[in-house]
């Protein structure tokens, strides 16, 4: 490729990001980032923060409304379609092509891409086992499940060898043992060296693949870091979680003041932000307000969430 | 609940998805045999001579062709309603699933259908008649006949489709089914030239078909030409495949749901 | 177009080169596809087949004789026939782009996962419209052998039917093409059958001659419309009564075609790229 990499050691490189829809509404606000290769970074955010409006920026499908963004050191507005042929794309809602099988899905999409018939057809292979579908090759993508689909989703992303995977809510919709199953293929992807960006609205998700994170709300990046500096930075070490019977928590009147950093009142419950979870229950009980039940955790990026928009992650 | 009262049900919700377009549905209604009427039936009798019309019982070629028309609107129209929007509500929308986890039976859908069918192709029957009124096709006040005529070809059609429909797996069976079943019924049962002029064993043929009944049986009541020799068996061709329709339609449809 | 699919060298007519190139991925991709529902598209053979036989041959065993806007008088078979070779290039065209491309647009996002590709806009439109052109082409050649062997090709500039028919085919898959954006839901099916192509299949001089058949202001209208053209034109060839008339709509389905496939690819855009 004739593009040097404009900004060292920087795959994607965004300052002052803005994306603007014909209809008024501001999806990102100025956002500046950077991807680091070989590492996997990670969006977390709830729905409609502007992490997809992000991705499709990046992945040259939606034009950029301001700011400046580099992929792999090309423009989007100008080199649209050489980025594209370096990176792989999975969209948060699948959009294989379901009237053909598995593996047809693999050598079109590396038609698309040009590849020589001989290295698709050895690529393909490849990847069906990668993502366990291998059986499945001569099968319709219609009667797939969820998780087989994503994976195939995610196998199609991987047909150019890209420098840079976008994935977009991975394992959203997907049951437990599917997003495992997921995860795991994710992490052997991280270990061979690829690059990747992940949004997603799970903390486990994203404390499970990502590197580095940005937590995003309202068009903007609220915080930056690594799970762990994001968890020592916005939170406590750990959380004391209290439920109680509906009129004791009406007739609570600061009966908990002093015993936690800080606390936050759910809907369901009332979190005691604080460096010993046991201590402060101890606490509690020898101040003798009457609990329903109590749960000591350690903090998590919901928390972190939490701290910094007052919103749960997930609603 | 009853048979009757589940079929009452499910027609009823057809009424609700339907509430909202109905009055493009009946544009269109009105539309179509206004078109079909002036290039057919204008257009191709101004290439006839007098000495031609002979061979439509001396009638001219549009009042000729307008209640032809009528019948193959009730088999199309009821043919694309019992293929796709079926198919859809077995599997890609899953709505039949959705109705056989309430006190609803396989039964009473397949009776629901038949009924809106029988509804939908009633109505655009009448607005049909009016348009041949129109243009002063209508000979006598036996050609209401010609709706529920019209309503029994279409049911007629709809069980039978409803019937193949259940067993498809996908939808590329209906290409055939418009291709090769119901595209030569339109264009030879009698619709647009008589089969008189044909060899006789092609007016057998025609027998056999189910909308040449239909075709034969609206003609001769809004031409008032019905033949009480032959209009009994093209009833009762109309009847028999309604209940084979119906019969099979119900037995499809419970072994898809079943599996 | 904006500047997103946008080269940064290499002169136009190269890169407009490229595009075209590029956009037989999309007809392979189709012929992928269809490869496992092949009765779909070998079904619609049959369509024109059985008008000509039940409209050209048993309303012709009545009508016999037809006569042309020159005072020549032909078989009704052999006036009809030319006509339907034009019919089947635009239904084998229109129901391609509209019915398929809407459900890819709107319900498969297959395209989304193309354009994620070095693929883009351009090569999508040009793509779906070759495919559309070339589905439609084979139902007006097969309709073309079967009235050259039932001796209904009148002159031996017949064999020019099939590039004129092409063209016809080309001219309505860029319209189709950019009618489908418009579409929003199933139910919008209605307005460009209903309204555009079953009235033109009805009036444009498939099965009677207008001038003589309708008013005069209803005749001219007509005369804007594509398939009226394209008719003229095949006939023309078919029965080798060949003047100025259809140079006009040679020249009138080629802009036709141009500005069609304008409209298409700028209206993929507009709902593709946001």
């Amino acid at each position: 490729m004739q593009n040097s990499m404009t900004t060292s050691e920087s795959l994607v490189h965004a300052r002052g990001l803005t994306k603007r829809y014909a209809n008024g509404f501001t999806a990102v606000d100025g956002v500046d980032f950077d991807v680091r290769p070989g590492k996997a970074f990670g969006f977390l955010g709830p729905n409609g923060a502007g992490k997809t409006s992000t991705m499709r920026m990046i992945a040259c499908s939606s034009p950029v409304s301001d700011g400046t963004l580099s992929v792999i050191g090309m423009d989007p507005r100008t080199q649209a379609r050489e980025i594209k042929a370096r990176l792989g794309v999975v969209p948060q809602i699948d959009n294989l092509d379901t009237e053909l099988t598995v593996r047809e899905n693999l050598e079109m999409y590396a038609r698309y891409f040009d590849i020589p018939r001989s290295v698709a057809d050895q690529r393909t292979k490849e990847l069906l086992e990668f993502v366990q579908l291998d059986e499945r090759a001569k099968d319709q993508v219609e009667p797939l499940s969820g998780g087989m689909k994503r994976r195939l989703t995610i196998a199609r992303a991987l047909i150019n060898d890209p420098d840079l995977v976008i994935l977009d809510e991975p394992t959203t919709g997907l049951d437990p043992q599917a997003r495992h199953l997921l995860w795991e293929r994710l992490y052997q992807l991280k270990r061979r060296g690829a690059t990747l960006i992940i949004t997603t609205h799970y903390m486990d998700e994203a404390e499970q693949l990502c590197d580095h994170l940005v937590v995003m709300d309202k068009a903007k990046i609220v915080a930056e870091g690594s799970p762990r500096q994001l968890i020592d930075q916005h939170s406590t070490k750990e959380v004391l979680e209290l439920r109680f019977a509906d009129q004791t928590r009406d007739n609570l009147n600061g009966q908990l003041d002093g015993l936690a950093d800080r606390i936050e009142e759910l809907p369901d419950r009332l979190l005691l932000y604080t460096a010993n979870g046991e201590r402060t229950l101890e606490q509690v009980n020898e101040r003798q307000i009457p609990i329903e039940s109590a749960l000591v955790r350690r903090s998590s990026l919901e928390d972190v969430f939490l701290r910094l928009t007052g919103r749960s992650l997930v609603e | 609940m009853t048979v009757l009262a589940g079929s009452g049900r499910v027609w009823q919700r057809n009424w609700l998805v339907y509430k909202r377009l109905w009055h493009r549905s009946l544009a269109f209604g009105f539309l179509q045999p206004i078109l079909f009427l002036t290039a057919m039936g204008i257009g191709i009798g101004a290439l006839l001579t007098p000495g031609d019309l002979s061979a439509f019982g001396g009638v001219p070629y549009i009042d000729w062709l307008g209640p032809g028309l009528l019948a193959a609107m009730a088999m199309q129209t009821s043919t694309f309603e019992s293929t796709y929007p079926i198919m859809n509500k077995i599997m890609w929308g899953r709505n039949y699933e959705a109705m056989l986890s309430t006190p609803l039976g396989v039964r009473s859908i397949v009776f629901g259908e038949l009924a809106w069918s029988a509804f939908r192709i009633g109505t655009l029957a009448a607005v049909f008649l009016v348009v041949l009124a129109l243009f002063g096709i209508v000979r006598t006040p036996l050609a209401v006949l010609a709706i529920p005529v019209a309503t029994l070809v279409g049911v007629a059609f709809s069980s039978c489709l409803i019937a193949f429909t259940a067993t498809q797996k996908n939808d590329v069976g209906f290409s055939a089914i418009f291709r090769f079943v119901i595209n030569p019924l339109f264009l030879l049962s009698g619709t647009f030239f008589p089969l008189t002029n044909l060899p006789e064993q092609a007016q057998w043929v025609a027998w056999a078909t189910p909308l040449f009944h239909g075709v034969q049986l609206i003609r001769g009541s809004i031409l008032d030409q019905l033949d009480p020799l032959t209009a009994p068996f093209h009833l009762a061709y109309l009847l028999v495949m309604f209940g084979i329709g119906a019969y099979l339609a119900d037995r499809n449809l419970t072994k898809r749901m079943a599996g | 177009m904006t500047a997103i699919t946008q080269p940064v060298q290499a002169g136009p007519l190269a890169e407009a080169w490229s595009r075209i190139w590029r956009a037989r991925r999309l007809v392979e991709r189709n012929i992928m596809v269809y490869r496992h529902q092949w009765i779909i598209i070998f079904s619609g053979v049959f369509e024109p087949i059985f008008y000509l036989v039940g409209i050209g041959l048993g309303l012709g065993g009545i009508i016999r004789e037809v006569p042309l806007a020159n005072g020549e008088v032909v078989a009704y078979a052999a006036f009809v026939a030319p006509a339907l070779v034009a019919t089947a290039a635009m239904n084998g065209a229109v129901f391609e782009t509209i019915f398929n491309v809407f459900f890819k647009l709107n319900y498969a996002k297959t395209y989304d996962g193309v354009l994620a590709t070095p693929m883009g806009i351009t090569e999508i439109a040009i793509g779906e419209m070759l495919w559309a052109l070339m589905r439609a082409s084979l139902y007006a050649v097969a309709m073309f052998v079967i009235m050259f062997f039932m001796g209904l090709v009148l002159s031996p500039l017949g064999i020019l039917m099939i590039p004129a028919a092409l063209l016809v085919a080309a001219a309505f898959a860029a319209a189709g093409l950019a009618g489908t954006s418009y579409l929003r839901t199933v139910n919008d099916f209605d307005v460009p059958m209903g309204l555009i192509v079953m009235p033109m299949f009805l009036f444009s001089g498939t099965f009677f001659p207008i001038e003589l058949a309708l008013p005069e202001w209803l005749v001219t209208i007509i005369q804007f419309t594509p398939l009226y053209h394209g008719i003229n034109l095949i006939r023309g060839l078919s029965t080798g009564i060949v003047g100025i008339g259809q140079l006009w709509d040679l020249l009138y389905l080629l802009a036709f075609f141009a500005v069609s496939m304008w409209i298409a690819i700028n209206q993929m855009e507009r709902k593709l790229i946001k």
